[in-house]
């Protein structure tokens, strides 16, 4: 890991940690910026694409006939018309995109329609007759895993014990468990079950695709990844990636499932086959139906504490689904499970199973969350039971700087403690509970990634700077990037013009996930700045006629430096850039890398709850949110995403589930039975940024986007269990159950 | 069936647009007029990303005809700002960092609009279920709630 680019404690910041106004702030506010569907094209036709109503069954047949009678229909594609020579990588990919030989999930595509209007082409699929062979299903995770269970993919065992839906099992941790718990004085062990949610972003799925017979094309669409979406579309469709040029358009929400295709493909195949650009907009029902969700899960964590609090042994077993496909998040789940303890016997053991669901995405910390949830309600009720205080028994135990994580790796420096004695200071602890009320405590982690990252910073005559990033901006990173970049070259904020370009603009970028934009773009930002100034430097010293170790950069300037170098007058940024064209040329600076230091990210919440018994409503009453960020770049956009990953989580905890009927058809593919918060169920949500340096990054950040997602599960639950003297181990706590729970207790 | 023309007044301007029968507000103006500032989130009128103000009311777009629009005055996102001078709401949006990836914040700007024009002065829990008809994903709603309270004292000179 490289973890010595940390540049000092000491050092001031003048732009980092400012609040600006955003520089897309204007066009979002005025319904100038242009999201995914708002878009269109000359001759443009609109696809439509048609999705299985079974959960599993044989495509025996597709008849297109009547539906290309229509005059208005131009093109229909099913998977014959998509490469046979698919990456093995991207084999599911594809599958998912557009069905096979079999339909895995209701929901799943079949064939797709290109017309003149978009009314056109749904009337035409309703003309397309497809044959199936309806085959038993299976939506439940343990069902899943159990002999006899409906064979999904196919039927080689692939774990001994378990069904071939069980795709691997995964093991994480060290010490001697046996011994551990035979030290505790309480081993509590305890079952948890959590629904699949969806990432519920408010903009749906869209994109406007070209592409030509000669395997050149054009693509415009809502992602976070632009240069992995370019990928996909041509091993999809059988072309080069450098001939698919793919634009980000504005991004209404993704996390994390919108890092990888949908409808991109089929929209270019059905352009391939007409010559004309294609626009598909994804109905809501089918966001729901065929994209997103996490993965729903089964649970079980053993832990061993002893009177003083010391836990002793840790042992969770994580069953996840992730639809029908391999890839549920049960591994990073394993991982996450006790990353925020330090423990000298440890195991977390994952079983990744597959289901008839649509395949699951990423969603904000995958696997996290519901890992928590489980291991923090079980460390609840020891606290309960031992009467012990939830702050003390997790500074007690907290990981820090040298402790040994459960999945390997030695922690540099991270902030875990810092959060809890801040959660334990804060007001909102101090507050008296009332009758039905009940207060929760978690801590929460998430690793962060770094990936592959590619910056050009372009100096103009002017003094201004253009800065190319190719990592789509989902939360406001464009004015991250213009502050670390004022920051490093000492010019105002307003000076510079982030743009995130397309993938014929700029060196490969990984998609905006992992929390790396801030931390991996920022770092290339704040290098690719130190390469203009250093080639500024050269300019300055070529202007002087003196050695270029002899000029230095200070507050925006070159400066002669060092005995020999002379008296010149210093020579401010604009004035160099105005030169550029005499001095030697353009000038703009560099970097791309993979950079390797991401930091860890710790929280702790803190949650009151008020539980109506007649009723089994919950009502949040305050919300605490503290999370280490490292470094704040712009903290109103850090209290963000602390805000939206507390609002989310709360929405998980008490409200939102994927419901499959018997006919294993999803029951509440709609915004209004499948209910994400609104303005009226939520409080106000506090926050407090902890500030422990990342040492892999110049200014110390730290990955602030998913970790806020960790920690509420638990929290709520645990608050809500306080509240209702009854524990709950099944997510969403929705009223019939927290009822139940009541009646049965 | 052959398409009705439609005579309404949208942001201020006479507009006339053909449409079919069962097209609605929100694709009217969004594929025949070119505002795209009203969004489609759902279809079905669950999440307010559309909303626009019809007669002084605020109505998903969605959900209306485009023939209902006949004789009507439209206020759309982008009759909100007047010239470059940015409304009070946008301004203390930008402010308060009250959007994050935006795809909302046209609905939730007109909704608030026509709040503050019944009331000057709503409580936390008034602007609150007001809102309750448009989704944010992102922001948790605390900003939201902040810059409209903010808009609001500012909008009343105090």
């Amino acid at each position: 890991m490289a973890l010595d680019e940390f540049d000092s404690e000491s050092r001031i910041f003048s732009a980092v940690g400012t609040r600006p106004v955003r520089p897309d702030g204007i066009d979002k506010v005025t319904g100038k910026a242009m999201f995914g569907a708002d878009i269109s094209a000359p001759g443009m036709l609109h696809g439509a694409i048609l999705r299985s109503p079974h959960a599993h069954a044989v495509i025996k047949s597709i008849d297109t006939s009547a539906a290309e009678a229509l005059s208005e229909v131009k093109a229909i594609v099913t998977r014959a018309d998509f490469s046979d020579k698919v990456s093995r990588g991207n084999a599911d990919v594809l599958e998912n995109v557009m069905a096979g030989a079999k339909v895995l999930y209701d929901g799943h595509a079949v064939a797709a329609v290109a017309a003149t209007s978009a009314h056109a082409a749904k009337k035409a699929l309703k003309l397309i007759k497809v044959e199936y062979d309806v085959l038993p299903h299976v939506t439940d995770v343990d069902a899943s895993m159990q002999d006899g269970a409906p064979i999904i993919r196919d039927d080689e065992i692939k774990v001994e014990g378990y069904s071939a839906n069980v795709m691997s099992r995964s093991e994480f941790g060290h010490g001697d468990l046996d011994a551990g718990f035979a030290a505790a004085d309480v081993v509590m062990e305890k079952s948890f079950k959590t629904a699949a949610t969806h990432q519920g972003y408010i903009e749906p799925h869209a994109c406007l695709g070209s592409l030509g017979a000669d395997g050149r094309g054009e693509l415009w669409c809502c992602t976070q990844g632009h240069f992995v979406a370019r990928n996909i579309c041509a091993d999809l469709l059988g072309i080069d990636s450098t001939q698919l040029r793919v634009v980000a358009s504005e991004i209404g929400g993704g996390f994390g499932g919108k890092t990888t295709v949908f409808i991109e493909p089929v929209a270019l195949a059905l352009s391939r086959k007409t010559n004309r650009p294609v626009k598909i907009v994804m109905p809501r029902d089918d966001v729901f139906r065929a994209t997103g969700p996490t993965a729903s899960s089964s649970i079980d964590v053993k832990i061993g504490m002893k009177n003083d609090g010391t836990i002793t042994a840790g042992q969770a077993i994580l069953r996840m689904q992730g639809g029908a496909f391999p890839g549920s998040p049960v591994d990073m789940a394993a991982m996450c499970a006790f990353a925020p303890y330090a423990l000298e016997n440890v195991q977390a053991v994952g079983y990744d199973v597959i289901c008839n669901r649509p395949k699951q995405a990423a969603y904000r910390a995958p696997g996290s969350p519901m890992a928590c949830f489980a291991v923090e309600s079980v460390v609840d009720m020891l606290c309960n039971q031992l009467k012990l205080d939830p702050f003390e028994v997790r500074l007690k135990n907290g990981a820090k700087e040298g402790t040994k994580a459960s999945y390997g790796p030695k922690w540099p420096r991270i902030g875990l403690l810092e959060t809890v004695e801040a959660a334990k200071a804060h007001p909102m602890v101090k507050s008296a509970l009332g009758p039905n009320q009940g207060r929760g405590v978690s801590c929460g982690f998430w690793f962060n990634h770094g990936g592959e990252t590619s910056v050009t910073l372009s100096l103009s005559q002017d003094g201004t700077v253009a800065l190319q990033v190719g990592t789509p901006d989902i939360g406001g990173s464009r004015a991250s990037m213009c502050l670390m970049a004022a920051e490093e070259l000492g010019i105002p904020y307003e000076k510079i013009r982030t743009t995130v370009v397309d993938t014929a603009s700029l060196g490969y970028n990984d998609v905006s996930h992992g929390s790396r934009v801030t931390y991996a773009s920022g770092l290339a930002t704040i290098k690719a700045a130190r390469d203009a100034k250093k080639k500024l430097c050269q300019r300055a010293a070529k202007i002087w006629c003196i050695d270029e170790e002899a000029v230095d950069w200070q507050d925006g300037q070159a400066i002669p430096a060092g005995q020999n170098a002379g008296g010149h007058d210093p020579l401010p940024f604009a004035k160099l850039c105005k030169s550029m064209g005499r001095t030697g040329g353009p000038i703009s600076g560099h970097f791309e890398a993979t950079p390797e230091g991401a930091g860890v990210s710790f929280a702790t919440h803190v949650v009151d709850a008020e539980v109506d018994p007649e009723t089994g409503a919950t009502k949040i009453l305050r919300y605490l949110v503290v999370q280490d960020a490292g470094k704040a770049i712009h903290p109103s956009y850090v209290e963000g995403q602390f805000q939206g990953g507390a609002a989310q989580g709360i929405g998980w905890a008490l409200n939102e589930e994927y419901i499959y009927g018997e006919d294993g058809r999803l029951q509440n593919a709609g915004f209004l039975d499948y209910r994400i918060p609104v303005a009226s169920d939520l409080p106000m949500i506090d926050t407090e940024i902890v500030e422990v340096p990342n040492p892999g990054h110049p200014y110390g950040v730290r990955g602030v986007g998913e970790t806020s997602i960790c920690p509420p599960l638990a929290a709520i639950a645990n608050a809500v269990s306080n509240a209702a003297g009854v524990r709950l181990t099944e997510l969403p706590m929705s009223p019939p159950r927290i009822l139940k729970a009541l009646d049965d207790a | 069936m052959g398409k009705m023309h439609i005579t309404t007044n949208i942001n201020g301007d006479e507009t006339e647009f053909l449409c079919d029968a069962d097209e609605s507000l929100l694709d009217v103006l969004r594929d025949r007029l070119g505002l795209t500032g009203a969004k489609e989130g759902c279809g079905t009128g669950d999440c307010g990303a559309c909303s626009v103000v019809v007669d002084g009311r605020a109505v998903c777009s969605c959900l209306m005809l485009g023939a209902e629009a006949q004789g009507r005055e439209i206020e759309t996102i982008e009759g909100v700002a007047h010239g470059e001078d940015l409304h009070p709401l946008q301004r203390k949006f930008l402010e308060h960092a009250a959007l994050q990836c935006g795809i909302c914040t046209p609905g939730i700007l007109v909704t608030a609009k026509n709040l503050l024009e019944r009331n000057p002065d709503p409580t936390e829990t008034e602007i609150r279920y007001w809102l309750a008809g448009n989704l944010c994903r992102c922001t948790g709603y605390d900003k939201i709630v902040r810059a409209v309270q903010d808009a609001a004292a500012e909008m009343r000179g105090a």
